[in-house]
């Protein structure tokens, strides 16, 4: 069956008709038309569809969306303002923590929950945060360098 | 002379033309793409590894709401394959399976729910046969034979001898010989396989969106499996989440996506499962080498005798050229003469193989590399030493007909013993910690391309129209690996122009000339020469438009990129101003550009396939590798790794650092991990937990030196990044073991169990 969704996705509120068995993942792609958020495999083995539920860095894979109602969710689409980019996408761009691409919204949604608890991570905290991310293209050295460049960027001023 | 106002771009450190789209989430990759009325494809795949097939049963499933078509082997009985004397596969299996999720039938249907539910009731009655699941089974005597024209499974073998090997033993000190196997690997790239086609029944149209690296040859094999005129035929590549060689030819996926959108006249959604991902993977082959060396007490090689076996799967892919490529590939490294080369391409009852990244160089690399460092420790000399005692003096010919220009292997050799402090740390770090170092190179590009058709290898268009932008078309596949950008590069170089002049357009068959794709690191040198022809034709044509414009000799004309000018006293006119001129007359501008290998690089016929290993250049590869052996648990830490890699020159730093990290770190994997794992043919290893790739937390830092040799043929002097530097860090590591406890492992991946049961049995 269906049930009514109530939320704030991406600082909107929304209301929804969702199926019960509907995953947040699919609600967010195909039911909302937010693809940013990626599915990379068949169910919490990689970390590309992590969002945001109230700040907090989780799978959208392995949520129902009914179970979010009321909380806030962001996707990677929620970020920047004024058409710029935030801390966290710059650091990914300008350092090169991205190369396919396809990871890269669920590394900088794990790294901006962990900016928004924790300003100023060490690199082991960085490491720990990004624990649950694959990346099949870079090794990780310039991601490490991407998040460390964002929090220079968010100390200078720019939001995560 | 024309005076060239560098933009300053070659050599930087520049971010990708695309990145700000794939941090934002707004790059669309093929699965992102959603239409109402857009319908989903599912495929049934065969449950049994070998069989003929008796009956496939589709009449249930057909019956159920929302099933709009079902396709089966019945439906094409037209072949595919990358190349074109092995083209053994049909989309949808006939008469025969041969591995345990081979695609039998595929259905359409409203939802997935619904095509998931189909798939449950097609029945498939098969007779079956006896399955080869290993090298051994499927060369035993009376064996199955997996595919009616390859007795005894060989798919290809070769055999050559270059000099004397026998003589080269007798002059050696010391001769060694060591068996490795190494485990099959896949690229297991991020974005699963999926393709979108969409069949328009009014005109005879098909569009497809493949997430490929090859959109050529996923057009020539539509063409071939639909039996459509190519004309009919549009492919569009979207933003690609990974390659590494998964999706160098085209899959079953797009072609079995196309049968179904025609055979229903609309759009079809196939978006695999990993599962299915894992299964449709073209990795690297399970392989088996014995290798011998001889070896003078200076570090001089004499001989190299190897035999080499791969388990190439159910079918050729590019199984062929793999195995040609291992032998080929032991040359363009070191001076070797008198070499002897024995390879095995087998065909099995497994999921087939294909060409992944360091495609066929990477395992015999790591048997070289490894026995070239046990002998130098039974020599007592130094494993820099050996190396040394073996370069190349380009300009040269190998004796397999390969030519080097350029050679920076000294150079790399040299950085990473300066910077990992060799020689005053090897031998002294503290127990259970080790340093090994280790060498590798790749082709910038084939010299042959696979499917040769008389054009050239590359063709590269600009466009410039009244806006006074500049469209780069292209058909090079963007990847993730920074083809776009450099594209964008090279061309703005040449016209001393910012790159916010410039889009790329790269995607699109309709809009873009042929390219054969991104694979054996071919984009840079190969279609990056073809976008610097092309940028100075558009030069030429507009020197001509500002010297009318100036009233003076294009000879006179000096080119700042924003401003043409006559001498330093001259204001001169703006770019947009000479696009204006040259447009006059003709209207819109397109300069075109090609590329071709010289005929001198394209290889020799000292043996059947002497032809694969050809190429215009060689990338160069060293490392050192810093480990930690943990003795309790069997545990190898890497700490860390220092890389030089001899790409030419830099056109990027940032994308340079990126795929040389990238390419190490994938090596990690598989020489510590990663390894696809059968029972019976049955997958076992189909997710990303038990197909262990690294995480952050187990991945080391990876410091990249960067070595320009300036070959003569590259763009601005450019070769390859991309792949090179995989496989030294295979043999790296188990020579930095071998340092550390002084257990030497010749079979990867080395796995802590490995690790264990060795120092156990070291010490009974």
């Amino acid at each position: 069956m269906a049930q009514l969704l109530q939320l704030t996705l991406n600082g909107r509120a929304r209301v929804d008709a969702v199926p019960d068995n509907l995953l947040l993942l699919y609600y967010l792609r195909e039911l909302v038309g937010l693809t940013g958020t990626k599915t990379g495999c068949d169910g919490g083995e990689c970390g590309a569809c992590t969002v945001l539920i109230d700040d907090e860095p989780r799978l959208s894979c392995l949520m129902l969306a009914a179970s979010v109602a009321g909380r806030r969710v962001d996707t990677v689409e929620s970020l920047g303002e004024d058409g710029q980019l935030s801390a966290v996408q710059r650091g990914f761009h300008e350092k090169l923590g991205s190369q396919c691409g396809y990871c890269t919204p669920g590394f900088i949604m794990s790294s901006v929950g962990l900016l928004r608890r924790n300003p100023r991570p060490t690199d082991d905290e960085i490491r720990a945060a990004l624990g649950g991310n694959i990346c099949r293209c870079t090794g990780y050295v310039k991601i490490i360098e991407a998040v460390k460049h964002a929090i220079e960027l968010h100390e200078a001023g720019v939001e995560p | 002379m024309n005076k060239i106002q560098s933009a300053r771009n070659i050599g930087g450190y520049v971010p990708m033309v695309d990145g700000p789209e794939k941090v934002s989430g707004r790059a669309r990759y093929t699965a992102d793409i959603l239409q109402p009325g857009m319908l989903t494809g599912r495929i049934f795949r065969s449950p049994y590894s070998h069989g003929e097939i008796l009956d496939v049963d589709i009449s249930q499933a057909l019956r159920l709401p929302g099933v709009k078509a079902i396709v089966t082997g019945a439906d094409c009985d037209k072949t595919f394959g990358v190349l074109p004397i092995a083209r053994s596969e049909y989309p949808l299996a006939r008469d025969k399976v041969r591995y345990r999720g081979e695609p039998v039938a595929a259905i359409v249907a409203v939802d997935d729910a619904t095509a998931r539910k189909a798939l449950s009731l097609i029945k498939l009655n098969i007779r079956e046969l006896p399955a080869c699941y290993t090298v051994e089974a499927a060369t035993a005597a009376g064996a199955v034979q997996i595919h009616k024209r390859k007795p005894g499974n060989i798919e290809r073998d070769i055999i050559f001898e270059i000099g004397d090997v026998e003589s080269g033993f007798k002059e050696a000190d010391l001769v060694r010989e060591a068996t490795s196997n190494c485990a099959e690997v896949c690229q297991n790239q991020m974005e699963m396989h999926a393709a979108i086609a969409d069949y328009d029944a009014l005109r005879d149209r098909l569009t497809v969106h493949a997430s490929t690296q090859v959109p050529y040859y996923v057009h020539l094999m539509l063409a071939q499996i639909l039996d459509m005129d190519m004309s009919r035929i549009r492919v569009i590549r979207p933003q690609v989440g990974g390659g590494f060689g998964a999706r160098s030819e085209a899959l079953n996926i797009e072609l079995i996506a196309a049968l179904l959108a025609r055979k229903i006249g609309g759009c079809v959604r196939m978006v695999t499962s990993r599962e299915e991902t894992f299964i449709t993977h073209r990795g690297r082959p399970e392989t088996d080498i014995r290798l011998k060396i001889g070896m003078r007490k200076d570090g001089r090689i004499t001989a190299v005798e190897c035999e080499c076996d791969q388990r190439g799967g159910a079918h050729s892919g590019y199984g062929t050229v793999t195995i040609l490529y291992s032998g080929s590939m032991l040359y363009a490294i070191y001076d070797l003469h008198n070499v002897k080369y024995t390879g095995r391409r087998v065909l099995t009852n497994t999921p087939p193989c294909g060409a992944m990244r360091g495609h066929g160089t990477v395992d015999i690399r790591f048997a070289f590399e490894n026995l070239l460092d046990q002998m130098a420790r039974e020599l007592e000399l130094d494993p820099f030493a050996v190396r040394r005692a073996n370069y190349l003096s380009a300009p040269t010919f190998t004796d397999n007909d390969l030519m080097v220009n350029s050679y920076g292997l000294p150079e790399c050799i040299d950085w990473v013993e300066r910077e990992s402090g060799w020689k005053a740390r090897r031998g002294k770090l503290a127990k259970g910690k080790g340093l090994g170092m280790a060498c590798s190179h790749y082709v910038s590009g084939a010299s042959n391309p696979v499917n040769a058709s008389g054009d050239p290898h590359a063709t590269v268009k600009i466009k410039l129209d009244f806006d006074g932008s500049l469209a780069v078309l292209s058909g090079a596949a963007e990847i993730g690996q920074g083809s776009s950008t450099m594209l964008a590069q090279a061309v703005c170089e040449v016209l001393g122009l910012d790159l916010s002049r410039i889009r790329v357009i790269a995607s699109d068959s309709d809009l873009v000339p042929k390219d054969t794709g991104a694979y054996s690191s071919r984009i840079t040198f190969i279609v990056g020469n073809a976008a610097i022809a092309a940028a100075q034709n558009l030069k030429g044509i507009l020197i001509a438009a500002a010297a009318r414009k100036l009233e003076a000799k294009p000879d006179e004309i000096e080119c700042l990129g924003e401003l043409y000018r006559v001498g330093a006293q001259d204001k001169g006119i703006t770019f947009d101003e000479v696009a204006a001129e040259a447009l006059k007359g003709g209207g819109a501008i397109t300069a075109t550009g090609h590329y071709s290998t010289i005929p001198e690089s394209r290889g020799g016929n000292k043996y059947r396939g002497a032809a694969i290993g050809a190429s215009m250049g060689y990338s160069y590869s060293a490392q050192v590798v810093e480990v930690s052996v943990d003795e309790g648990t069997g545990v190898v830490t890497v700490d860390k790794v220092w890389v030089a890699h001899d790409c030419g020159r830099a056109l990027n730093r940032l994308t340079v650092e990126g795929q040389v990290q990238g390419s190490v770190w994938m090596g990690m994997g598989q020489a510590m991990s990663e390894e696809t794992g059968y029972h019976d043919g049955l997958m076992l290893t189909g997710n990303m937990l038990d197909y262990r790739v690294p995480t952050i937390q187990d991945s080391p830092p990876i410091e990249v030196g960067i070595i320009e040799s300036n070959d003569p043929h590259g763009p601005f002097g450019a070769k390859e990044a991309g792949e090179g530097s995989l496989a030294a860090f295979l043999p790296a590591l188990t020579n930095a073991i071998a340092d550390a406890i002084g257990i030497r492992f010749n079979d990867l991946p080395v796995t802590p169990d490995r690790v264990f049961a060795a120092i156990e049995k070291s010490r009974r």
